[in-house]
């Protein structure tokens, strides 16, 4: 077991490199660079640059070198000081930037989990027993509707709902008076009146698919011979559920671990920048469209360590609860 | 057949009255259970035998609840009469309620075929065995461990304070269903309901339950409801016998009775099946001897398969007459499924040559050639799976299964296609007219003759038949068995039948190869290695085989073949 883990740990080391370097390649590939993309907005705004300037720009941006030697600057900068470089947008380090984003981000994604592995797992598994029952057919609805519906939408319907019926704030997850506030009792009361808006919009469509999948997989447990077994040996109907068949379906369970964590930063872009989130993903898509490279670079790496460090966390998970792929 | 045995005296421990179990179906009401009953009496052994779908298991399930859905029980009684006097019907219980949980486990407990798949893979063998002891007898964790331990060892597990906290994938066959039985006897119960539970085990292993459940029953008094289709182990075990049809009983007696005077044309047809495993087909006996000095369709000279460390073969020489039969017996992980795989080249043998004479006189090692040369001696070597239902197609018509190989080889098509296929599926003896059905359509031997017609589609020369028989009820066993030698003698082909049933091995095959762990340790005629064997393992074998016979349960004469530790055993050619 601590053999796998070394392993999949010294693994995990020539994948960053080569993740961090195909992203920083990425976003290079747009023709244009930071400074081609600042003299068009200003253009916009009817001031011109003249060549001179953008020159100074470029040389002080680093942006005349070739690109391997600004890898190079890049990834040295981040294993020497953790330094990400500095956003040519927002005028700041990028580290900055990101992590105030991330804790956030982190929050709202834990909360969301929370919330649908509560309401999908008793639902799947009901679903599963009662099958083709009046439940099973309401949930299965349900199901439809929500992966069925844009998120989006979702989001719009239930702000429209929650600021025109009941007048409550939406939008954002601080009250404007909150926003800039030091932490405090009062702030994080606040947090918790904003923050089920999106929790729910975001756990619907994920709640639906996992119903899906946790209902499917207790179909196919429940007709195995060790659950007739079990009910063999005289133990109640909901001990014999959650001891034997559920904890066989929770497999997918944790394998969602792998793609959360990703999801984290790259996921429900839309629905953050409908109900006005301050979570990474509009920052992420807003330096994507400005060019702001050490910023986006930082962005892509980080989702591409999420997921190597994501894929990993299951894959031990897995191997700890389930005896088949730890000894054999 | 309503009437109960008289008993004399006591009760019995369970009575069955006028059972009825069914299944709503969306055709209407399956009856899998009519109008049942019979009585079993503590410290004895009724064996309920049958075919596939007789009802057996529901039956067994029945007396537990345990029914899946949607089957419930319709109508009767089953009384279980507590030693104080007083009894529980347990047909009235409610299938979830407190009442019948009570029973589950504690008066009755219940074993089964798949000791695998009975076993929760993800929890230890110790944690499902003290399960049942700490719900039922109410013990300490500690105290529930110590008595998991002693009853591991009372199945005699190896090493059981290791063992209990084992894995059941961890266990071997044997050991996995010894555990079934210690968690079933955990809560000393008055009777064991054992569905099948040795079909999945090899013969050898199966008469080491038998041993160990009769030799417990002995110790504790228990009364045991053993369910089987194998009229030999029914022969060794039982009491009493219940013989099923179609959800009825159709004879009810005792074991002599049964075995000596039946009374019901289908006991009789049973019986019959299995005597017949005990000798030579009519068809063969009707046959005259093989040319032995024909030059070898087929040779085989010192294979060997590895996977990783394992040796699946090991240096196997054997050859195949043209039109022999040639069999292949031996115990699961024996390496006889490797060797007819790595005869149809499904694996690369990594040793050895398998020479094969074409009909033009040529021959060619199978184990080296590749490409075109490869496929088209394809075309004459080919294979009949074990699973009737795993082997064809669900989505593809009985015509296209069957024409798939000319249409492949480009030898077919159109109307000519379809003339052939008729004419195949009447040599099988199937009706050309359910030729566009789908293979659900069909009973188990009625696919097996699907895959037969499609394996002699292309005018094969050798047929490897890998347990062609062994999923197929007795009474269809010979039907297939009978089919094949009759295309034997029509088509001039060569088998390789592989089994582990000595009996079908006698009655079919003229010449037997015996393989025991990748070796094939004794090579001979059919009569003399089933009858008479040389080799210590062959002896072993047929000392386990149930002999259908009540008057004769001799167990002192069988015996485990144990390997000799020295290497000084030579491989027979």
């Amino acid at each position: 077991m601590l053999k796998f883990i070394v392993k999949r740990l010294l693994w995990m080391i020539p994948s960053l490199f080569a993740v961090s370097f195909l992203s920083f390649v990425l976003i290079q590939l747009p023709p244009g660079d930071y400074v081609t993309t600042y003299i068009a907005t200003l253009a916009a705004s009817n001031e011109i640059v003249d060549q001179n300037t953008a020159a100074q720009l470029r040389e002080r941006f680093g942006l005349d070198d070739p690109m391997l030697v600004q890898y190079f600057k890049w990834i040295w900068g981040i294993l020497t000081r953790g330094d990400f470089g500095i956003s040519f947008e927002w005028q700041q380090p990028v580290s900055g930037l990101i992590w105030e984003r991330m804790a956030l981000t982190l929050l709202l994604a834990v909360a969301s989990l929370l919330a649908t592995w509560a309401i999908a797992l008793p639902i799947g598994v009901f679903s599963a027993v009662r099958k083709y029952s009046i439940g099973d057919y309401f949930f299965t609805a349900f199901t439809f509707f929500g992966l069925s519906v844009p998120s989006f939408l979702l989001a719009l319907v239930l702000m429209y709902v929650a600021a025109v019926e009941f007048g409550q704030d939406v939008g954002g997850l601080f009250s404007s008076e909150f926003e800039t506030a030091p932490w405090s009792i009062a702030k994080m009361l606040d947090l918790l009146t904003h923050l089920w808006l999106p929790v729910a919009i975001l756990a619907v469509s994920s709640t639906a698919s996992l119903i899906r999948v946790m209902r499917a997989n207790m179909l196919d447990e429940l007709p195995k011979p060790y659950v007739t077994t079990a009910r063999a040996k005289g133990l109640s109907e909901f001990r014999l559920l959650t001891k034997y068949p559920m904890r066989i379906a929770l497999n997918p369970f944790i394998s969602t671990i792998a793609w959360l964590l990703p999801n984290l930063i790259s996921g429900s872009v839309v629905v953050a920048i409908v109900l006005n989130l301050p979570t990474a993903a509009p920052l992420l898509l807003q330096s994507l469209m400005a060019q702001d490279m050490y910023l986006a670079g930082a962005f892509v790496l980080l989702i591409c360590a999420l997921t190597l460090i994501g894929s990993l966390i299951s894959d031990i998970l897995l191997a700890l609860i389930d005896p088949r792929i730890r000894l054999e | 057949m309503t009437d109960v045995l008289p008993i004399a005296g006591r009760k019995p421990l369970l009575e069955v009255r006028n059972l009825t179990t069914e299944f709503p179906l969306r055709t209407g009401v399956f009856r899998a259970v009519k109008d049942l009953s019979f009585s079993i009496e503590a410290g004895k052994t009724l064996c309920v035998v049958g075919e596939s779908g007789s009802g057996k298991s529901v039956t067994a399930r029945s007396i537990l609840q345990i029914v899946d859905a949607p089957g419930r029980i319709a109508a009767g009684s089953i009384l279980l009469n507590e030693p104080g006097g007083s009894s529980i019907d347990l047909a009235k219980l409610d299938p979830r309620g407190r009442a019948i949980r009570a029973v589950r486990g504690r008066d009755i407990a219940m074993i089964f075929q798949e000791p695998m798949s009975s076993l929760s893979p993800v929890h230890t063998v110790g944690d499902q065995i003290t399960e049942a002891l700490r719900l039922h007898m109410s013990m300490t964790k500690a105290q529930a461990r110590a008595e998991a331990i002693s009853l591991l060892r009372q199945v005699e597990i190896p090493d059981p304070e290791k063992a209990i906290d084992r894995y059941a994938f961890q266990y071997s066959g044997g050991m996995r269903q010894r555990a079934m039985i210690a968690m079933a006897l955990a809560c000393k119960p008055k009777l064991l309901i054992a569905d099948e539970p040795t079909t999945a085990l090899d013969v050898t292993t199966q008469a080491e339950i038998l041993d160990l459940i009769a030799r417990l029953q002995k110790a504790t008094g228990m009364a045991v409801l053993f369910i089987t289709h194998d009229m030999g182990v029914v022969a060794q075990i039982a009491d009493d016998v219940l013989v099923m049809h179609h959800g009825v009983a159709k004879e009810y007696g005792t074991a002599e009775e049964i075995f000596h005077a039946p009374k019901d044309p289908y006991t009789r047809m049973l019986i019959g099946s299995v005597l017949k495993l005990e000798q030579k087909a009519e068809i063969r006996l009707a046959r005259p001897p093989l040319d032995a000095k024909a030059a070898p369709i087929l040779e085989i000279r010192d294979l060997s398969m590895q996977f990783g460390e394992l040796k699946a073969l090991d240096q196997v020489s054997i050859s195949l007459l043209p039109g022999e039969t040639l069999g292949i017996v031996g115990e699961s992980g024996s390496g006889k499924t490797t060797m007819g795989r790595s005869v149809m080249r499904l694996y690369d043998p990594t040793a050895g040559e398998m020479l094969y004479r074409r009909s033009d006189g040529t021959v060619v090692d199978l184990a080296r050639i590749s490409g075109r040369d490869l496929k088209s001696a394809r075309r004459e070597l080919r294979m009949v799976f074990q699973d009737p239902f795993g082997s064809l197609n669900p989505r593809m018509t009985v015509a296209q299964v069957i024409g798939e190989p000319l249409l492949v080889n480009g030898i077919a098509k159109g109307k000519e296609l379809e003339e052939r296929v008729c004419h195949l599926m009447e040599q099988v003896g199937l009706d050309p007219a359910g030729r566009e059905r789908y293979p659900h359509a069909f009973s188990g031997g009625q696919r097996q003759r699907i895959g037969i017609a499609r394996a002699i589609t292309l005018n094969p020369r050798i047929i490897v038949a890998d347990e062609a028989t062994s999923a197929l009820d007795v009474s269809v066993r010979f039907q297939v068995l009978d089919l094949l030698m009759r295309l034997q003698d029509e088509l001039g082909l060569a088998y390789i039948f592989i089994s582990h049933d000595i009996g079908v091995i006698r009655y079919m095959c003229d010449r037997v190869g015996v393989m025991y762990r990748g070796r094939l340790v004794e090579v001979g005629d059919a009569e003399k290695v089933c009858n008479q064997p040389d080799h210590p393992y062959t002896q072993a074998l047929l000392s386990a085989i149930p002999r259908p016979d009540p008057r004769d349960r001799d167990r002192s004469r069988r015996f485990r073949y144990i390997e000799p530790t020295l290497k000084n055993e030579s491989v027979v050619r």
